[in-house]
Formats: C-alpha cells, sequence, structure tokens
C-alpha cells in the first residue's frame, strides 16, 4: 500500500471521492504477470490503460490491445507534403528561378532531382514521427498522475505497472480493483489525479 | 498441435508443377528447332529466374540464425526445402556451360581477336575459368545448404537443451561465414552470368540487384507457399496475424531496396553520361523496353510500396498473397528486362522484344524447379524446431 496514503483509506477503499480518482495501478514483480494482467485486462473489455515497464517489452501494445495508426497517418501526410515541397523546390529553381545548361542535359532532369526529393521526404517524415508521437502522446506533460503512487519510481528499474484508468467506461472502483487483485499482483493502488 | 510432426499433402501441386514444368520445356525444345540461339538466351534468363529463389534461401536461413526473429521461425523449414533444391539447379546449368560461346561474346574468338579490351579481360572471361567458377559457386551453395539443413536436424532432434543449445551454436557459427560466402558467390555468380552478357559494362551494383531481387521474390514465394500451407491445422494455429503482417513488412522493405539500388546504379551512370556506361541504359530504354522500365517503376515499386505501407493489407493473408504473386510476375520482368536486350545492339534493341520462348522456357524450368521443392517439402516435417518461441494466443 502507498507510504502516503492515511492509514484508515487502507481498509476503507470505497471512501475514495471517485471524481479524485485516476486510475487504479496493480503492482507485478515480472514480465509475465504483467503481460497476463494486461491480455486478460484487454479481454474483458477495457480500453483506456497503459502499463509501465522498466525495459522495452515486445508485444505489450498487442497484449493491451491498442490499435491507434493516427501517427502512421501523421507521418504519411508530411511524406506527401515533403515530396511535393522537394520535387517543386527542384522544379521551381530550374526551371523558373536559375534554368541552366549542365551538360547538356535537359532542364527538366528529374533523375537529379529525386535524391533531394527523397530527402525532404524523409525530412518532413521524421518530423512527422517525432512530433506527432509527442502531439498524440501529450507530451511534454510536467504533471501526471501516476507519480502519486509513490512505488511507481521503481518502474524505473524492476517493477511492472498496469494502470486502468477511471476514463474506462467500464471502469468501476470496487469492481476493477476486484479484477486487478486476481491477477496476482504485488499490490493494487488506487491513484489520485 | 500436439504432434510434432507434420507433412502437409503437396502431391496434386507437385504434380501440376511437373506438369507445366514439362509442357514448358517441351514447347521450348520444340522452339529450339527452329530457332536453337534464341531458345539459349530464353534459356539463360529461364536459369537465372529459377535459381534465384533456392540460392537465396540460404541467405535467409543465414541472416535468421543471426538475428532471429518471429518471421523466420515458421519460414526456417521452408527455406531449408529450398536450399535443398539447389542440386536440381546444378543440372539445369548444364546446356548452359555446354553453350558457353552462344551466348557470351568473349567466349567467341574471333570477337576476342579484335577487341583490345576483352583481351585485356581474357584471364577473368575464358571459358574454362568461367565454367569452374560456376560448378564452384553450385559447389558452395549445396554445400551451405546441407550443413545448414544437417545442423537444423541436429537440433530438431537433440534430446534434451544440450545437445539443441550445441546445434544452435553451430548453425550461428556457420551463418556468419556462411551469408558472407552467399553475397559474395551471388555477386559474382551474378556477374559471371549476367553482367558478361555485355562485357564491357560494368557497374558494382550489378551484383546487389541479383541478392535483394533474390530476397524479394524468395519472400513472395514462400508468402504463398505458406498461404497454401495455412489452409489447414496445424499451421493454421501456428501461423498468426502477426506473421503474415512481418512477412508483408520483409517484402516492403525489400521492394524499397530494389528500388534504391535500381536507382542508385541509373543516378550514378546518368549523371557521370560516360560512353562505355550509358549504352548499356539506351537499350533498355529504346521502344518497348522504355515502357516495361516504366512499368517496373510503377509496378515493381510504386503501386506495392503503397499496397504494403497498409497494415490492413499485409494482415489479410489473402491480399498480401496476391501481392506476392504479383510481385513474383514483376521480378520475372524485371530480370527480362536485365537479361534479354543483352543480345541486340543499341540500334536494333527498340525493334525487338521479349520472343515467346523468353516466356515459355522460364515457365518451363520455373515449374520443374516448383515441382521438386513441393517434393523437397514433403521429406521433413513443417514443424517449426523451436515452436516453444512462437506465441500462444490470438488467432489465425
Amino acid at each position: 500500500m502507498s507510504t502516503y496514503a492515511p492509514p484508515q483509506e487502507q481498509t476503507a477503499q470505497a471512501q475514495h471521492d471517485p471524481a479524485d480518482v485516476y486510475g487504479l495501478m496493480a503492482e507485478f514483480d515480472n514480465q509475465e504477470d504483467l503481460m497476463k494482467a494486461c491480455a486478460n485486462a484487454r479481454d474483458a473489455g477495457y480500453k483506456t490503460m497503459d502499463a509501465y515497464t522498466p525495459v522495452p517489452i515486445h508485444g505489450l501494445t498487442d497484449a493491451l490491445g491498442w490499435d491507434d495508426n493516427s501517427v502512421q497517418r501523421i507521418v504519411f501526410c508530411c511524406a506527401l507534403v515533403g515530396m511535393s515541397l522537394g520535387f517543386g523546390l527542384m522544379y521551381m529553381i530550374t526551371m523558373v528561378w536559375y534554368p541552366m545548361n549542365v551538360g547538356g542535359r535537359p532542364n527538366f532532369s528529374w533523375p537529379a532531382f529525386v535524391p533531394p526529393t527523397f530527402e525532404t521526404t524523409i525530412l518532413l517524415s521524421a518530423f512527422g514521427a517525432v512530433f506527432g508521437m509527442l502531439a498524440m502522446n501529450g507530451l511534454p506533460s510536467p504533471y501526471h498522475p501516476v507519480f502519486n503512487n509513490p512505488r511507481f519510481i521503481m518502474a524505473s528499474s524492476d517493477r511492472f505497472f498496469l494502470c486502468i484508468e477511471a476514463e474506462d467506461p467500464k471502469f468501476d472502483l470496487a469492481n476493477t480493483r476486484k479484477f486487478l487483485e486476481a491477477q496476482h499482483p504485488a499490490e493494487v493502488v488506487a491513484v489520485e489525479n | 498441435m500436439s504432434s510434432n510432426h507434420y507433412i502437409p499433402d503437396l502431391s496434386s501441386f507437385r504434380n501440376k508443377a511437373f506438369f507445366v514444368g514439362l509442357a514448358g520445356v517441351l514447347v521450348a525444345v520444340y522452339g529450339m528447332t527452329s530457332n536453337s540461339e534464341q531458345f539459349m538466351r530464353s534459356y539463360l534468363l529461364a536459369f537465372l529466374f529459377s535459381l534465384l529463389i533456392p540460392v537465396t534461401c540460404n541467405g535467409l536461413l543465414c541472416l535468421h540464425h543471426l538475428v532471429g526473429g518471429q518471421w523466420g521461425i515458421l519460414m526456417r523449414p521452408l527455406l531449408e526445402a529450398g536450399s535443398r533444391t539447389l542440386w536440381i539447379n546444378l543440372l539445369f546449368s548444364i546446356p548452359i556451360l555446354l553453350n558457353v560461346p552462344a551466348l557470351y561474346e568473349w567466349a567467341r574468338p574471333e570477337v576476342v581477336a579484335n577487341d583490345h579490351i576483352l583481351q585485356n579481360k581474357a584471364a577473368w572471361l575464358n571459358v574454362h575459368f568461367w565454367s569452374w567458377r560456376i560448378i564452384f559457386y553450385f559447389l558452395v551453395w549445396i554445400l551451405l545448404g546441407y550443413y545448414l539443413n544437417l545442423y537444423s536436424n541436429e537440433q530438431a532432434a537433440g534430446r534434451n537443451e544440450e545437445e539443441t543449445e550445441a546445434a544452435k551454436e553451430k548453425l550461428r557459427n556457420l551463418s556468419g561465414p556462411g551469408l558472407v560466402l552467399h553475397i559474395l558467390t551471388l555477386t559474382f555468380a551474378a556477374f559471371d552470368l549476367g553482367m558478361s552478357l555485355e562485357p564491357h559494362w560494368p557497374s558494382t551494383m550489378y551484383g546487389v540487384l541479383y541478392l535483394i531481387g533474390g530476397a524479394l521474390v524468395t519472400m513472395a514465394f514462400m508468402i504463398l507457399v505458406m498461404r497454401r500451407l495455412t489452409v489447414e491445422a496445424p499451421m493454421s494455429h501456428l501461423v498468426k496475424v502477426n506473421h503474415f503482417r512481418d512477412w508483408g513488412t520483409l517484402l516492403f522493405a525489400f521492394v524499397c531496396l530494389w528500388a534504391y539500388v535500381n536507382f542508385s546504379q541509373f543516378l550514378i551512370i546518368w549523371s557521370a553520361n560516360l560512353p562505355e556506361e550509358t549504352p548499356w541504359y539506351v537499350k533498355r530504354t529504346q521502344g518497348p523496353w522504355s515502357t516495361l522500365a516504366g512499368c517496373l517503376m510503377l509496378f515493381h515499386f510504386a503501386l506495392p510500396f503503397l499496397l504494403l505501407l497498409i497494415r490492413f493489407n499485409k494482415k489479410k493473408s489473402a491480399i498480401l498473397g496476391f501481392i506476392a504473386a504479383f510481385m513474383i510476375v514483376m521480378k520475372f520482368l524485371d530480370l527480362a528486362w536485365l537479361i534479354a536486350p543483352a543480345f541486340h545492339e543499341v540500334e536494333e534493341a527498340g525493334h525487338q522484344f521479349l520472343h515467346w520462348l523468353d516466356v515459355v522456357t522460364p515457365v518451363g524450368l520455373f515449374g520443374l524447379w516448383a515441382g521438386f521443392f513441393a517434393y523437397q517439402l514433403g521429406r521433413k516435417s513443417l514443424m517449426p524446431v523451436e515452436a516453444a518461441k512462437l506465441p500462444t494466443g490470438g488467432h489465425h
């Protein structure tokens, strides 16, 4: 149980004002239990949840049932914009602004346009990937409720956490706690907003 | 799933492949009686096309043993079956080894006598050394495939963890040098068999075209075989949606690499604009070859690139199978574009296109090879050796 919480709350979780609860956080001491808990939560119908681990775990997003492609779409749109800008820039330079005879080649020498076009495509895609990822994750985020659990700092060393958030339509303080406690966690803590 | 032994019944596929192959070869032999020169040219194309998959099976196996990954665990038995077909390709090479001067101008003394450059290259490009090199490449490939299969069998037969670990260690130790050998031998084989058709033209990228093209067509072919194998248990339980996604992503990577290496070669030669390098491209952009080059850019790169970007297409094995079959056809056209114009002078290249033998002979040889592949698939259990590493949840 969290060390900051007053003792009476340890026995009477229902005293939490539901509006103040960010979610219920289960702590696991190994990744197998965490993966099983994530998959069970997904199969139980929970959607708004997140797992926190000290190392990347292959397949964790599948276990959480995440299927969010919005960063991909941002990257693809940025790639198209980068491609058009790069090719357009080469076209305007060689055809309109500074037409020049280079080795007798036609002004519209598209093979020479390809490397700059490729580079601008990659550049804007990378911007799209990095900034799109930050935006979709809501970063930078100077405050996050999960840190209200003092043991959460262990997520950086050797503990694994699953937090089912109160926003989830299926979330219910008592039932969700019962569900999480059935997943063999080290402990389950209500995290305040 | 309880049994760890599974051999599919592929006899009808095998018989169909043999039938198509025999019919193709017979029609090609009929064509040979009227036009033996064209037959040899088409035969070289057919030989190279049917060689790409079994050779690349070795390379992909080495890659898998070195880097691991879910994609290879299920595909391993298929790739091993592919590398066991290499001796058939050695047999296929006999007509070429017997007819070197019919295909390669450096093998004709009357041409070399009037060509100073070819005289200087004669130490490398002469019939004896060339023929022994081809046999040497096959020896390396067959031995590499043999040991990859042998150690894999040892791993499968291991009675305890110690024995399987020892076999895995052997596989890893073989695969490092094996991958280097694969890359070197396939590069030099591409130089000897393909690039020396136009012996005045050098490109260091040429071998890479075959390495990448081979990886592309092998991945496409194995996706199709997996499509066939997953119609029934136990493979339908073992192979998950994400496996097809991984294979589709690898196919996507090879499509991109293919475009990258082809365009790099073109851009360097186009920029330098040297008279000894440009004829190769001038020839291949005359008349119908120019149309084919445009089609390759669109359908060997742009279309599959966009289709394989979409995850949905990779997860649906029916769609991925369709893309894979399409890529095999495009890879054949790509190889034809590399090989067939080599036999014509720049001036006449625009008036010639693929001969009907250029289609029938590859169908024949590839059909025969596919038949042997199906036979080899039926000789060993297809259950993955490292089945414990496969995910258990999810559905196909």
